[in-house]
């Protein structure tokens, strides 16, 4: 940690994330010297310590499991998840909660609904919110990253100063404020408010590695070359700021799922349950919780594991891709 | 040291102000506003031009605009429309405020107070047994959504086992309010069956929001301390046989703890939005319960003050962090 410039932490650290991009190209021509080979790639060198980092292939299982679920669960359930067979057993009084029964092994849910498939297909929505509020934060930040990173100058000072502001706001705060201001919640508007949050973040990390690489040899190289303006951008510098970007989306993928369940428990999420979404049972299930607790634990679960799976491969591959700890 | 703290005040001002800019803009430019919120769909026509109106909704967004800013330099932010409908917005604040400061206090002296030495312990013992242990538990921890543990801990200790109260601040008493810090407020009128009743209050919801900031400080702290073990100096000390004691404080500590000290300033920013869900949970009558009903109710004043205090007090907070960090390095002082 360099003592440097005291100013905003979050900034800094996000920055030190986005150093890191800066370092491993130096690290690359290193192990090129060395090894006397034209050079290894950034993705493959990283590969070769992944491949053996029983952490990450943990994570990388859970993942691909989630994935291969989400993709098949509509074949898997023993019930279509949107249909109600068990709804006259549901008693409003005494008795919201069909419990578990010959073909419905987990029982119903308050609206009579197989608790079993639901659970198996919510996997496809929950990857739906994941991946999409990672694309759309992805997309926001990465446009204004390289804006700032690329043009330098008043454009720069002037998106990160909103970028500055939206980072001033605690992030969770700034998702529930953009999804309490949805006249009609849906499930994009919770992805679009969990989107939100990431974008700031997005932008920082980008334009830090962006700017760090602006006087490296190998854009100078590019620009002496005669390189236009745009391939210097798009070719030379964003490929190289990728690293840090890659990091942090498998982090995201985590956290936007956990951050749909708080909207959802919150009341900001998608009212429309016909889809079930794990966010959205865990939180609609508090009603119930007392009586019927695994209505909340079985969701829960899904998210914790898929969330671990997540966090284990970002956490894995961000030390992969750290020159620090490559030896 | 004057010059720098000058400077960043004026910084956060600047933020500030765009905040309050922004977040003005925005909540006016949506649909389903405030009148509707009032009034339900079904009201007429005329019932809503006439509320319309008297909130002053029919003028130019930025006449608006300077309305607000021209009252809220003067303190006056407009009352609360649906959450305590009347009730002035800035007043719903102040009287939420300490309810969230304490439970903010507890839970990040709780994080801080495990997170530091079983970091250093993890550290000094890295892949063995009890570290794998702590760093999975602290992976766990971030994927485990708030409220979900917060749940969880009111089912088992408080509903199914009568170890805490369920919900609530304190028990009804007849305790004397002081602060309305109810801890503190029991001791500085030695009304100490009080201190004790918000204590048992506070236990369940400081845990649920301590997890994540336990988590992140207990990551920052081990690797932190990793690196700084390898350090010449330390190797130094060690051959210069100075005491473990002292290498410990003044030689590793005092190195590695500087960029814990960043985290657990950034962490403060996340106990405000951990306090929504917590106190939600727990009924605990802060800012974060009050914030959940502001977002369901679309109540803009208050939610105007609410998210603009919960800037500034980052701002500020991070202001302290900043300070904090010149006073422990030397070399940010000589700047």
């Amino acid at each position: 940690m360099s003592p440097t410039n005291p100013m905003n932490r979050r900034k800094d650290r996000i920055d030190d994330l986005a150093a890191t991009a800066g370092g491993t190209d130096t690290l690359v021509r290193e192990a090129g010297t060395v090894d006397e080979k034209p050079g290894v790639s950034l993705i493959a060198s990283a590969w070769k310590r992944l491949r053996r980092n029983p952490v990450f292939l943990l994570g990388a299982v859970i993942t691909l499991l989630f994935v291969v679920l989400a993709l098949f669960s509509p074949f898997i359930a023993p019930n279509d998840p949107a249909a109600a067979p068990l709804i006259d057993q549901v008693r409003q009084q005494t008795n919201p909660i069909p419990g578990p029964q010959p073909g419905f092994p987990l029982g119903g849910d308050n609206a009579g609904r197989d608790f079993l498939s639901r659970l198996l297909v919510g996997s496809q929505q929950t990857l739906i919110v994941g991946v999409f509020a990672t694309v759309f934060g992805l997309a926001g930040g990465m446009s204004l990253g390289i804006l700032a990173g690329a043009f330098g100058g008043w454009v720069d000072a002037l998106v990160m100063r909103i970028v500055d502001v939206l980072l001033s706001i605690p992030s969770l705060l700034l998702a529930f404020s953009i999804a309490a201001l949805a006249s009609r919640p849906s499930q994009l508007t919770v992805i679009i408010a969990v989107a939100a949050v990431q974008v700031p973040i997005f932008a920082r990390l980008l334009r830090g590695s962006m700017l760090a690489q602006r006087h490296s040899d190998h854009v100078l190289a590019a620009r002496a070359l005669g390189v236009s303006e745009r391939a210097v951008v798009f070719r030379h510098m964003l490929p190289n700021s990728l690293g840090p970007l890659i990091v942090q989306s498998t982090l995201v993928l985590a956290t936007s799922i956990i951050d749909a369940a708080a909207l959802s428990f919150l009341g900001l999420g998608n009212p429309d349950d016909r889809r079930p979404e794990w966010g959205a049972m865990l939180g609609s299930a508090q009603q119930f919780i007392y009586d019927n607790p695994h209505l909340a634990v079985y969701p829960a679960l899904c998210i914790i594991v898929v969330a671990l799976g997540f966090t284990l491969m970002g956490e894995s591959l961000r030390e992969a891709l750290d020159p620090k700890s490559r030896r | 040291m004057a010059r720098f703290i000058i400077r960043r005040l004026l910084q956060m001002v600047g933020v500030v102000f765009i905040l309050s800019l922004l977040l003005f803009f925005w909540l006016r430019s949506l649909p389903g506003g405030t009148v509707s919120a009032i009034l339900g769909e079904r009201a007429t026509p005329e019932t809503r031009a006439a509320l319309t109106k008297a909130l002053g909704l029919d003028q130019p967004v930025w006449v608006q605009y300077a309305k607000f800013l021209g009252r809220a330099l003067r303190g006056d932010f407009g009352a609360s429309t649906k959450v305590l409908p009347g009730a002035d917005a800035l007043d719903i604040f102040f009287s939420r405020f300490p309810a969230t400061i304490e439970l903010s206090f507890f839970s990040l002296a709780i994080a801080v107070v495990l997170a530091i030495p079983l970091g250093y312990v993890s550290a000094r013992r890295a892949n063995g047994v009890l570290d794998s242990g702590l760093v999975i538990a602290s992976l766990v921890g971030v994927a485990v959504p708030v409220f979900f543990l917060a749940f969880l801990l009111k089912y088992q200790l408080a509903v199914e086992h009568n170890v805490f109260p369920v919900s609530g601040r304190q028990d009804s008493l007849g305790c004397t309010r002081v602060t309305n810090f109810f801890v503190l407020d029991g001791l500085l009128t030695r009304e100490f069956d009080c201190s004790v009743s918000a204590l048992k209050h506070l236990v369940l919801p400081s845990i649920a929001l301590a997890t994540i900031p336990f988590a992140v400080i207990y990551r920052i702290t081990r690797a932190s301390v990793i690196e700084v073990l390898g350090e010449d100096y330390v190797r130094t000390a060690e051959s210069k046989g100075l005491t473990a004691r002292v290498i410990r404080g003044r030689h590793v500590l005092r190195n590695a703890l500087l960029p814990v000290v960043t985290t657990i300033g950034l962490q403060t920013g996340g106990l405000l939005a951990g306090a929504v869900l917590t106190e939600t949970v727990f009924n605990f009558g802060g800012i974060g319960s009050a914030l959940a009903d502001a977002f369901r109710n679309r109540d803009y004043a208050v939610l105007q003050v609410l998210i603009l205090a919960a800037a500034v007090i980052y701002v500020v907070i991070n202001l302290l962090v900043d300070i904090a960090y010149a006073v422990i390095d030397p070399r940010v002082r000589t700047r």
